[in-house]
C-alpha cells in the first residue's frame, strides 16, 4: 500500500534565516517534485513564507522520508535539526490543519488555502496525493464556511479596510485621501484598493492644506500617517467640509504617533475616526476571536482527517475484497453453468430471474464482511482480516 | 385545521426569536436555527391564511385581530426578502419577537381562527386592507432598518474594540435599505388610503380619528422622501424621521380595534 510521508519545516521550528534556506519558488518546486517522484512515488512541495514541506506518497515509507530530508537539505544543510518528520494519518492530519490556517502564524489566515491549491497543481500527483491534497482543500473550505476563523481582521491595516466596509459597504470606487505615506498607511491604502476603492490624492506635509481642505469635500476615507509633530488636520477644518458633503459619511483613520488628526473630528456628525490604538485593540479582539474558532475549526479537521485516515487504511483490504468478490462470482457462474441442463428450460425472463437471484445473495452474503473488513483497517487491524480472508477462501492459492 | 397551523407558525417564530438571541452570544449555529424558524413559520402562517380564506370564503381581514394575523405575515415576508442574509440577521432579534407577539394578540382577538364571511367585499379587502396593511408592514421594517442603522452608528463612533465581532450590515447599506422599502411603501399607502376615502365619501361616513392618524402617517413618510431625495438627508436625521414614523404606524394599529371595527 502506498504511504503518506511529510517532511518539512516551518516557523514554529525554523527562524527566518534557515527557512529562507528552502523556500522554494514555483518552478523550482516543480522540478524538484517531478526528480523525487521518480519510481512509483508522487511527491509535492508546499512552500511559502512560513513552510516549506515535502509530501510524498511510497510504498516504502522510511526510504521516502531519507530521500524527501535530503531533498530539503541539499537546499539547504542547517535546516536539517529544524526538519520535522510526520507518516499517514499525522501527516494528512498536518496537512489539513495547514490548510485551514490552523497552523498559521495568524490563525485562520486565508492566503495557505491558495497557496495549497499551489503546491497540489506544481506536483507530481497521483491516486493518493490527489486524495489527500483534495480532502485538505474541502477540510479548509469548510472550515471558512462554518466557522468565524476568517473573518475578522488580523493587521491594523485589514482592520482599517474592514472598518471602511462596515461604513460604506463595499468600496468601489470609494476615494481615499492619503496624508503622509508610511509603510502602515501605504499598507492600509493597499488593502483599500484591493477592495475597490481609489486613491485620490497623496498629500505629504502641512504646507498642502488648501488641496487638502478642497479634497475632504469628496473623498471617503482619509488615512493619515504623517511623521508631523503637530495636528495636520483639525476639526474646524473637517467641519467645514462637511458642510459641502451634503450628509455624505466620512471615515478617517490616523496611525501616526503623534496623531495627526484631531481628536475632536470624531465628535462631528458623520465623522468615524479611529486612531492607531482603537485600531490595535480591534485587532486583539478579533485574534482572540479567531483563537476561539479556532477550537472548532479543529474538530472539523479531525472529523475530515478521520475521514481520509479511513479511506487510507481501506485501500489495505480493498485487493482481498476485490478477489473474494471474484471468487464468489466466479463460484456462481460455475454453478449457473452446472445446472444449464435444467436452466435451459427456461424462458428468457425465468433465466434473467434466476441470475438475478444468486447475485443478490452473494452480494448480500459479501455485504458485511465487506464492511467490517473495512472497519478493520481503520481500525489498524485491515491486513490481519485481509490474511484471514485470503487464508479462509483460498485467495490467491492459485497465483502461488 | 386553523389550530395546527397557527402553533406551528407560532412556534417557529418563537423559536427564530430565541434562536436570534442566542445569536447575538454566539453566532453560528443559533443564527441559522433562527432563519429556518423563519422560513418554515412563514410556511405555516401562509398555509393558516390559506386556509382561513378558503374555509371563510373570501379574504379573511375583515376584523381589527385577523388583519393583525395579515399584517405579521406581510412583515415576516418583507423580512424574509434580504433578513435572512447573515449580516441581517441582528433586524431579526427586532422583527421576529415583535411577529410572535402580535400574533398572540391575533390570537387573543380571534384572528387566526375559521370565523365567519366578511361583510366587506373581496376587492376591498385586497386593495384597502391589503394595501394599507403591505404599506405598514414596509414601514416597520425601515424602522427595524433604521434602529439598527442608528445603534451601528452609535457603535462605530463610540469605537469599541468588539465593532467587527460580528458581522453587520453597513451603514449605507441600511441607509439605503430603509430608504428603498419607505420607497416602496408610500405609493402602496396612498392607494390603499385612496380607495378607502373614495368608499368612505360613496357611504357618507364621516372621517375618524384612525384616518387623521393614518394621514398623518402618510404625510411623515412622503415628508421622509422628500427630504431624502430631494432635502439630501441621510444616516441619522432620517432614521430617526422614519421612527417617528413607524410610531404613528403603532398609534393607527393600537386605535383600529376601537374605531374601524367599533
Amino acid at each position: 500500500m502506498m504511504r503518506l510521508v511529510l517532511v518539512g519545516t516551518s516557523h514554529h521550528h525554523a527562524p527566518v534565516e534557515l527557512r529562507e534556506q528552502v523556500a522554494l519558488g514555483r518552478k523550482d518546486a516543480e522540478a524538484l517534485a517531478a526528480r523525487l517522484a521518480g519510481g512509483g512515488r508522487e511527491a509535492t512541495f508546499l512552500s511559502t513564507c512560513n513552510r516549506t514541506e515535502v509530501y510524498v506518497a511510497a510504498e516504502h515509507a522510511d526510504e521516502a522520508e531519507r530521500d524527501a530530508a535530503a531533498a530539503l537539505a541539499s537546499l539547504g544543510p542547517e535546516v536539517e535539526p529544524a526538519l520535522y518528520r510526520l507518516q499517514d494519518r499525522a501527516a494528512a492530519h498536518h496537512l489539513f490543519r495547514v490548510a485551514a490556517g490552523l497552523d498559521s502564524l495568524v490563525p485562520g489566515e486565508g492566503e495557505i488555502l491558495g497557496q495549497v491549491r499551489v503546491a497540489h497543481e506544481l506536483g507530481t500527483t497521483g491516486p493518493l496525493l490527489d486524495r489527500v491534497f483534495s480532502q485538505a482543500l474541502h477540510a479548509g473550505r469548510k472550515v471558512r464556511s462554518q466557522t468565524a476563523i476568517g473573518e475578522s481582521p488580523a493587521s491594523v491595516s485589514a482592520a482599517a479596510a474592514a472598518l471602511a466596509e462596515q461604513v460604506f459597504g463595499s468600496l468601489d470606487g470609494r476615494s481615499i485621501l492619503l496624508l503622509g505615506a508610511g509603510k502602515v498607511s501605504e499598507q492600509a491604502a493597499r488593502n483599500l484598493r484591493s477592495r475597490g476603492a481609489e486613491i485620490s490624492l497623496v498629500a505629504n506635509s502641512r504646507t498642502e492644506r488648501e488641496r487638502i481642505a478642497e479634497q475632504l469635500a469628496s473623498v471617503d476615507v482619509v488615512i493619515a500617517s504623517t511623521s508631523a509633530t503637530g495636528l495636520v488636520l483639525e476639526a474646524d477644518t473637517v467641519a467645514d467640509a462637511l458642510r459641502r458633503r451634503r450628509g455624505r459619511r466620512l471615515l478617517l483613520v490616523d496611525l501616526a504617533v503623534p496623531r495627526d488628526l484631531d481628536p475632536a473630528i470624531g465628535e462631528l456628525d458623520g465623522c468615524y475616526l479611529y486612531d492607531i490604538d482603537d485600531l490595535e485593540q480591534i485587532v486583539v479582539e478579533t485574534l482572540s476571536l479567531r483563537r476561539r474558532e479556532a477550537e472548532r475549526a479543529e474538530a472539523i479537521v479531525a472529523a475530515e482527517a478521520e475521514k481520509f485516515h479511513e479511506w487510507h487504511a481501506s485501500l489495505d483490504v480493498v485487493p482481498a475484497i476485490a478477489s473474494l468478490r471474484a471468487r464468489a462470482e466466479e463460484i456462481r457462474e460455475a454453478e449457473l453453468q452446472k445446472a444449464e441442463s435444467l436452466l435451459g428450460r427456461l424462458d428468457e425472463s425465468q433465466r434473467r430471474a434466476v441470475e438475478a437471484v444468486t447475485a443478490q445473495i452473494v452480494n448480500k452474503l459479501l455485504h458485511l464482511p465487506t464492511v467490517r473488513m473495512k472497519q478493520a483497517a481503520a481500525a489498524a487491524d485491515g491486513v490481519l482480516y485481509a490474511e484471514a480472508v485470503r487464508h479462509l477462501f483460498g485467495l490467491g492459492e492459485d497465483e502461488r | 385545521m386553523a389550530e395546527l397551523l397557527f402553533w406551528p407558525a407560532l412556534l417557529l417564530y418563537g423559536e427564530a426569536a430565541v434562536g436570534y438571541l442566542g445569536d447575538v452570544r454566539r453566532p453560528g449555529r443559533a443564527g441559522r436555527a433562527a432563519t429556518w424558524g423563519v422560513r418554515l413559520g412563514w410556511l405555516a402562517q401562509t398555509a393558516l391564511l390559506a386556509v382561513q380564506a378558503t374555509r371563510d370564503d373570501g379574504f379573511p381581514w375583515g376584523t381589527w385581530a385577523s388583519s393583525l394575523d395579515l399584517f405579521v405575515w406581510l412583515v415576516v415576508s418583507a423580512y424574509l426578502i434580504w433578513g435572512c442574509r447573515r449580516r441581517f440577521r441582528l433586524l431579526g432579534l427586532i422583527v421576529m419577537p415583535l411577529a410572535v407577539t402580535l400574533l398572540v394578540v391575533a390570537r387573543a382577538g380571534g384572528g387566526t381562527g375559521i370565523g365567519s364571511a366578511s361583510h366587506y367585499s373581496n376587492l376591498f379587502l385586497v386593495v384597502h386592507v391589503g394595501l394599507v396593511l403591505a404599506a405598514f408592514a414596509g414601514f416597520t421594517l425601515a424602522a427595524a432598518l433604521s434602529g439598527l442603522y442608528i445603534w451601528q452608528e452609535r457603535r462605530l463612533q463610540t469605537r469599541p474594540a468588539t465593532i467587527l465581532r460580528r458581522q453587520m450590515p453597513a451603514l449605507a447599506t441600511l441607509d439605503s435599505l430603509a430608504l428603498r422599502t419607505v420607497a416602496w411603501s408610500v405609493p402602496l399607502l396612498t392607494l390603499g388610503a385612496v380607495v378607502g376615502l373614495v368608499r368612505l365619501v360613496a357611504r357618507g361616513d364621516r372621517l375618524d380619528a384612525l384616518i387623521a392618524v393614518t394621514g398623518a402617517t402618510w404625510l411623515v413618510f412622503c415628508a421622509y422622501l422628500g427630504l431624502r431625495l430631494l432635502g439630501g438627508w441621510t444616516g441619522r436625521r432620517s432614521a430617526y424621521l422614519a421612527l417617528a414614523g413607524f410610531a404613528l404606524v403603532v398609534v393607527v394599529r393600537l386605535a383600529l380595534p376601537a374605531s374601524h371595527f367599533a
